[in-house]
């Protein structure tokens, strides 16, 4: 009863030399339309990269499963090495190593490099003192521990950082709702862009879709271009996008962390390429798909 | 084969196009559709298309026993059963000659061979193989109703629909026209024209069906339509 009937997907060749070619013939739109949905891509990437990036910090603060205790100054070496018993009587400490200020100020040196010539001079009057290494048994219990082994008589201080861990954790929850409300905004922007590049695209082709209608056209193989366009527009952001951040990311995000004296070095991009590349062309897929098939509907319905 | 049963269409703002329509097109058959203006002549073909929907009544088409209770989905399979010509022609005023034809093929999924096969042997047929790099407005408007009509013929109809396919051309040609239509009505196609030309109506002696205000008053063979038969 229905003859010929062409599957949608075997069109494929169709859709993309109509859809591509929309996108030059509608030059200008196309090209404010990339532009759009460019900028917002970025932004959003650039507010993901800098969350990551506070992830990654938090999570190497709070993944150190030991804690460092300097002995108060005034304590002699047997007063100090004495204190082994107490730390290990805490809960939640597995061992306690002694490291005599002398160990923590070579470790100190040899951790530094080269340039450790002007530091030499103060070898015989050491700034450092005694300590434990404390290892943890249980890493979530941090805190605790710490609150513990600062108990112990004769500790006077650690290197522990969770104010900064915690200082962290909350950067990242302002930055993740930054980040949300970005990408909600910025992605209706870019719908709002693409939808209107496919509008154009159909009221420039539509006497070519009234007669595909009358001559009986599916509704999926008369959509099939402007979903195509509206896809290259989304892609073709992408791309230029992850070249962007590859580059600023590199260079410009190193001098910066540079001129402030960072406190923490960036995330090699190269960790994360190919899931910002997938996250990319993932947005840029959505939106062209989404921007394309909310117009059509409408524009169809006549 | 093509059936009306009993069919109304009332449409939305209460206009009563049509009030009750019967007739039986079989296959093969060439019938013109005459009748004053407004009197529901494009709303018979609209509902064939499935453009409109019955309010009451069966439209059949082929094997499609209930046209107008089609699901949306199986419109546009209905809608390659049907070549639809219209007066104002309709053609792509930026493709050529061609591919206005070609395009249609395409639009149904036809392969490029099978396209540049037939596309050349239906501008044949029609006669404007000659002008087939043209574009539309290059053309005479009867060289365009010719294309117009290559394009309905191109993916294979069993039906042919033209709404006054003449109305836009001179005497001279719609005589070439309705010839041509003819001409593929022999083919073994059904052609089914609406139109108002007495005349033409007249030289082809072919069946003729007459709407007044929405109900058919006369549905004879043989031709003849004159004063009487349907109009004042
Ligand atoms: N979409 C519509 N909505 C409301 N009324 C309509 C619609 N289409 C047609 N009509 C009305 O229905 C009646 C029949 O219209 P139709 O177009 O079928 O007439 P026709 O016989 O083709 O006329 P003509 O010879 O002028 O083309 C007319 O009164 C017309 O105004
Ligand atoms: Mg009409």
């Amino acid at each position: 009863m229905k003859k010929g009937r062409a599957s949608v997907f075997s069109q494929l060749g169709y859709y993309i030399k109509e859809g591509v070619g929309g996108i030059f013939v509608h030059g200008f739109m196309s090209f404010a339309a990339i532009t759009v949905i460019a900028a917002c891509l970025l932004v959003t990437a650039t507010f993901m990269l800098l969350a990551h990036n506070i992830d990654v910090q938090i999570e190497e603060l709070q993944d150190s499963n030991e804690i460092v205790v300097y002995i108060d100054s005034g304590f002699t070496r047997e007063q100090a090495q004495a204190l082994q018993s107490d730390i290990m009587a805490l809960d939640n400490v597995e061992n306690a190593i002694f490291v005599t200020k002398e160990e923590l100020f070579e470790n100190f040196l040899a951790g530094l490099g080269e340039d450790t010539h002007v530091l030499e001079e103060l070898r015989n009057d050491n700034p450092v003192r005694d300590s434990f290494r404390v290892i943890m048994k249980d890493i979530s219990l941090h805190s605790e521990t710490l609150k513990a082994l600062m108990g112990v008589a004769g500790i006077a201080d650690s290197n522990s950082d969770v104010e900064l861990s915690e200082k962290l954790v909350s950067l990242r929850s302002v930055i993740n709702t930054i980040s949300i409300t970005l990408i909600i905004m910025l992605g209706a922007v870019s719908l709002f862009i693409i939808s209107n590049t496919v509008k154009l695209a159909l009221h420039a082709r539509a006497d070519e879709i009234g007669i595909m209608k009358m001559v009986g056209a599916t509704n999926g193989f008369i959509r099939g271009p402007f979903v195509v366009e509206g896809i290259v527009l989304g892609v073709v952001a992408a791309v230029f996008v992850f070249a962007a951040q590859w580059a600023v990311y590199n260079y410009l995000g190193a001098q910066l962390l540079e001129g402030f004296g960072a406190i923490f070095e960036l995330v090699p991009f190269e960790t994360f390429r190919y899931k910002l590349a997938a996250m990319l062309f993932g947005a840029g897929v959505v939106l062209g798909v989404g921007g394309s098939v909310i117009t059509i509907r409408r524009f169809m319905r006549v | 084969m093509i059936k009306f049963l009993d069919v109304c269409k009332t449409y939305a703002n209460g206009t009563k196009a049509l009030k009750g329509v019967t007739f039986t097109v079989n296959d093969g058959e060439f019938v013109f559709i005459v009748g004053p203006s407004g009197s529901g002549k494009s709303t018979i073909v609209k509902l064939l298309c499935g453009e409109v929907r019955p309010t009451s009544g069966r439209v059949t088409l082929g094997d499609y026993d209930d046209v107008g209770n089609l699901p949306d989905r199986y419109i546009p399979y209905l809608r390659r059963e049907i070549g639809v010509v219209f007066q104002d022609f309709r053609l792509i005023a930026d493709k050529t000659v061609y591919e206005n034809v070609a395009f249609v093929m395409r639009a149904i999924g036809a392969r490029g061979k099978a396209i540049q096969k037939r596309v050349p042997y239906i501008l044949e047929l029609v006669g404007i193989s000659h002008k087939a790099d043209r574009y539309p407005d290059e053309l005479s408007g009867g060289e365009q109703q010719r294309v117009a009509i290559a394009r309905a013929l191109v993916n294979n109809p069993e039906i042919i629909l033209a709404d006054e396919p003449t109305g836009n051309l001179d005497p001279d040609l719609s005589l070439e026209l309705m010839t041509l239509l003819s001409e593929i009505n022999n083919r073994g196609t059904t052609v089914l024209v609406v139109t108002h030309e007495d005349e033409l109506v007249n030289t082809f002696k072919k069946r003729v069906i007459a709407i007044e205000e929405g109900i058919v008053v006369s549905d004879r063979k043989g031709g003849y339509y004159g004063k009487g038969d349907g109009r004042v």
